[in-house]
């Protein structure tokens, strides 16, 4: 069986898992409860918001499925400030604020296409795993903005960080702490988020046929102007054709099209751009739709933007036939590469970190997911844990803590 | 405000302690001699005042870590301080203490445009790291009002702002990496110059964290190209509500000026009869700024100024050149020198609901009433961080206690209307009381375990952030 179909089938279970069995908390209180119980019985839990986003180690655990702590709690678009409950679709999110003019600002990927899961995203499955899109080059990830929570932690204690205020510096920020930390610190039960005007025009500059130490050096230029360049990628195999790379502007009519103007110029060495007005190509990028459906492991790189075309000649040293994708201007590169290619060794000598987002469970567990931590920090985490979660009941194992190639690294 | 009585153990061993010091770190970078240490018995909040058992000045992270090995190894609490500039007494020592002071780490270390970043020591002014880039065109966003004097240690300290944070965020969010001294000595590295970090966003957790979590030493920095230009406009409206209502009007537009400041009418006043910028006579004055090239400016004016005129405003001035800029904002950054002229003040720095404004501001007229003093303020209007500065007589006896209670409750007000205690000034020993007005104790609990683990002895920065009540059980199992 293929590695995407291992994968997919994986996740396909805890998909037909994700609507029958296990818990389905009402309220905090009610959640809170089972957490409790969970700990005084040692029973591991499995958090589940959609199910899309099969990123990390399997989790055994009876399945809480989140999707019942659902709904918009505050919206004010003359503040720019929107919570949610964790378990609300996404797309309910988004329309939202759409219908408003405004949107979530980073940009959040959809996991369903690279990880052939069906189900419905849930906001708190962003936030879970910070999942920020392109527009994260200009704007930030989603842990920038996001300005609130509240969760429950491994001993049923509701906690609340941050508020719906977007400057906040009162206490710990565990707002940033829990996003990312995929539900192994504590259980989302609501978000809020400062949220940004949605764009009146969107144009993408778009250049064929450049190599990566090319794409790389136009989109390092555009990204030091003052466009404010919203979108910087590039794509070697292309999408449908040759080499493209791709760069954004987002704004009102006439500032879009005098910025179209001055980075065509300031771009001029690389060629004519074509101009593509709209979308385009962006949500195909966001969502690594080019490894959708395809055979291979997938990794996620996060680097120095400099060291992208290294990085991908690295890999394709290591794994003939490697495919990259060059996205926020070179500081992250998705990799497919075949299965049980160590992606992690592409890193080698350069700053950055390596995660293996699509892979069999068998492979996930040689390589390690997430990239190992020097000593003194996984210390950190490892205490965080202890004392967010005593009892390992909250997705245990998510993060890894298992055999880890990369500690030869 | 109650400070933890010093350990009369360790202040007993001071002579050993400052030798051990002095060993590790030469030339004159030790300093205990008590006439000498008075300059480091406060920072900006000098109300409340202590002199540390020694302070030192170390030239690099290994000099740090010395520093932090010895004192762990003695027991001795650490105070970090940055440009000590902070309004919350967030490097206020204790007598047993030893302050590290980042005074002497202003090296830039790297600076790399293609990968827009800087790498700096971390007691280099905010002000200076953008000095170090502006020649080629960049800058570093966040610019608190202090960014002449303060450090960038105390601004990842304080997560800090400034007036331009609607679009470029703060600290938080223009940080890409630290190297940190833990509490025993050992040099770690949090994130880089690649856009995250892996793992858990430590270094979220570690920005804003008041020193309570280890000494930053050097940090990487986000730097973004400067806009082609800028310029502001003056409206004024004939009342709080009126005001309020342009700025979420605007707001709605789509349209994200790069900064909103809002003044009431008695800051107006005071400002005006201090730097004569020509303002008018109005209840509520708004400064916008917009960014971009002549035209984009252009049409975001043209857009601003016809919501304004829906709002019918008693004055609307949109500047012409850069000096009629300067005098836009002469005015507003006077404000805080034009109430040291008339009073005494305290500072405050909540943050609330933008839409909770007029309701916040007639509600504060009623406390000052109430305590017979004068409010002013100023109010970072497209992110919520209000500003009062209430205005008082050191001289005369029991007012700066009157101020401090009605500072108090005008906090608890800001909270009560959906926002914080404090939106960029950080919480320091100013607000640590008023933490339980926030938070719940299962709040406070997950904080200050995450203290635990960074710092399992408690004594990194003390008495800051945590009640002094919350924190009892922790500080008493660690001496």
């Amino acid at each position: 069986m293929s590695v995407a179909g291992a994968a997919s089938s994986v996740a396909a279970q805890e998909a037909a898992q994700a609507t029958t069995g296990g818990y389905r908390p009402e309220s905090e209180e009610e959640l809170a409860g089972i957490i409790r119980a969970a700990g005084r019985e040692g029973r591991p839990l499995r958090v589940i918001g959609g199910g899309t986003r099969d990123i990390g180690h399997p989790v055994t655990g009876t399945p809480l499925r989140m999707g019942a702590l659902s709904g918009i709690r505050l919206h004010e678009p003359g503040a720019l400030t929107l919570v949610v409950g964790a378990g609300t679709p996404l797309a309910e999110v988004e329309a939202a604020l759409a219908a408003e003019g405004q949107r979530l600002p980073f940009e959040p990927w959809d996991g369903r296409a690279l990880h052939g899961t069906g189900g419905t995203p849930t906001i708190g499955g962003v936030v879970a795993v910070n999942a920020s899109g392109p527009r994260r080059v200009a704007v930030g990830a989603c842990r920038d903005s996001l300005i609130g929570l509240r969760f429950v932690d491994g001993t049923g204690e509701v906690v609340r960080s941050g508020g719906r205020v977007m400057k906040n510096v009162t206490g710990l920020d565990l707002v940033r702490l829990l996003c990312g930390s995929h539900g192994t610190l504590g259980v989302l039960t609501e978000v809020a988020f400062k949220v940004l005007p949605a764009p009146a025009t969107t144009v993408t500059l778009a250049f064929d046929g450049l190599t990566e130490a090319q794409a790389l050096a136009a989109m390092t230029l555009a990204l030091g102007t003052p466009c404010e360049v919203t979108g910087a990628a590039h794509v070697p195999k292309g999408i449908g054709d040759g080499p493209v790379t791709l760069l954004r502007i987002e704004g009102f009519a006439s500032q879009v099209e005098y910025r179209a103007e001055r980075l065509s110029a300031a771009l001029a060495n690389w060629g004519t751009p074509r101009l593509v007005e709209g979308e385009g190509d962006w949500p195909a990028i966001r969502d690594v739709r080019p490894f959708a459906g395809r055979e291979g492991d997938v990794w996620r790189f996060s680097v120095k933007p400099s060291d992208g075309p290294a990085l991908a000649a690295s890999l394709r040293r290591i794994a003939p036939g490697a495919e990259v994708i060059h996205d926020w201007g070179g500081g992250l590169v998705w990799a497919l590469v075949p299965e049980h290619t160590y992606g992690r060794e592409a890193l080698r000598g350069m700053a950055g970190h390596a995660t293996l987002v699509r892979a069999s469970p068998a492979v996930k567990a040689r390589m390690g997911v997430f990239h190992p931590q020097p000593a003194p920090l996984a210390r950190i985490e490892a205490g965080l844990r202890a004392r967010f979660d005593p009892g390992g009941v909250l997705n245990p194992g998510r993060m890894g803590g298992r055999a880890d190639m990369g500690k030869a690294v | 405000m109650e400070m933890p009585i010093a350990d009369a153990r360790i202040m007993a061993r001071k002579a050993a302690i400052v030798r051990r010091l002095s060993a590790a770190l030469p030339g004159e970078a030790v300093i205990d001699d008590p006439a000498e240490l008075r300059a480091y018995e406060c920072d900006a909040l000098t109300a409340y005042a202590c002199p540390p058992l020694a302070v030192v000045l170390p030239r690099s992270t290994a000099e740090v870590a010395a520093v932090m090995r010895i004192c762990h190894e003695e027991g001795v609490p650490v105070v970090p301080r940055g440009a000590g500039t902070s309004l919350a007494g967030g490097s206020l020592p204790t007598a047993d203490s030893v302050v590290i002071g980042v005074a002497r780490l202003t090296e830039v270390l790297e600076i790399d445009y293609a990968n827009r970043f800087i790498r700096v020591q971390a007691g280099r002014t905010n002000l200076a790291v953008t000095g170090a880039v502006e020649a080629e065109g960049w800058f570093y966003a966040p610019d608190p009002s202090s960014q002449l004097a303060c450090a960038i240690a105390g601004n990842i300290g304080m997560n800090s702002g400034g007036a331009h944070c609607l679009k470029y965020g703060v600290t938080t969010n223009n940080l890409l990496g630290v190297t940190m001294v833990l509490v025993d000595g050992t040099v770690v590295e949090i994130g880089g110059p690649n856009p995250d970090a892996a793992g858990y966003d430590l270094l979220g957790v570690v920005c804003g964290s008041e020193g309570q979590l280890g000494v930053v030493t050097e940090a990487t920095l986000r730097i973004l190209p400067k806009p082609e230009g800028a310029r502001p406009i003056l409206m004024g409206f004939a009342s709080n509500e009126v005001a309020g209502a342009c700025v979420a009007d605007i707001i709605r537009e789509g349209l994200l000026p790069v900064a909103i400041e809002f003044m009431d009418r008695p800051c107006i006043e005071t400002c005006e009869a201090f730097a004569k910028a020509g303002y008018p006579e109005v209840e509520a004055l708004l400064i916008v700024e917009v960014e971009g090239s002549e035209a984009e400016i252009a049409e975001q004016m043209a857009k601003i100024r016809a919501i304004a005129e829906r709002h019918d405003p008693d004055a609307l001035r949109e500047s012409g050149s850069e000096e009629e800029s300067a005098l836009i904002w002469k005015g507003r950054k006077a404000a805080f020198g034009a109430m040291g002229q008339i009073a005494d003040y305290i500072c405050l720095d909540g943050t609330i609901p933008v839409s909770e404004l007029p309701f916040v501001l007639r509600r504060i007229g009623e406390l000052a009433e109430d305590y017979g003093l004068r409010v002013a303020n100023v109010f970072h209007a497209g992110d919520g961080n209000l500003h009062p500065l209430i205005l008082f007589d050191a001289n005369k006896p029991g007012d700066l206690q009157k101020a401090e209670a009605l500072g108090a409750d005008i906090l608890r007000l800001c909270v009560e209307a959906g926002g914080c205690l404090t939106g960029e000034h950080g919480v320091g020993v100013e607000k640590r009381d008023l933490m339980t007005v926030q938070f719940t104790p299962a709040d406070l609990e997950a904080q200050m375990r995450v203290k635990d683990v960074f710092d399992p002895h408690w004594l990194l920065n003390p008495a800051k952030v945590f009640p002094l009540e919350a924190s009892a059980g922790r500080r008493g199992a660690a001496a």
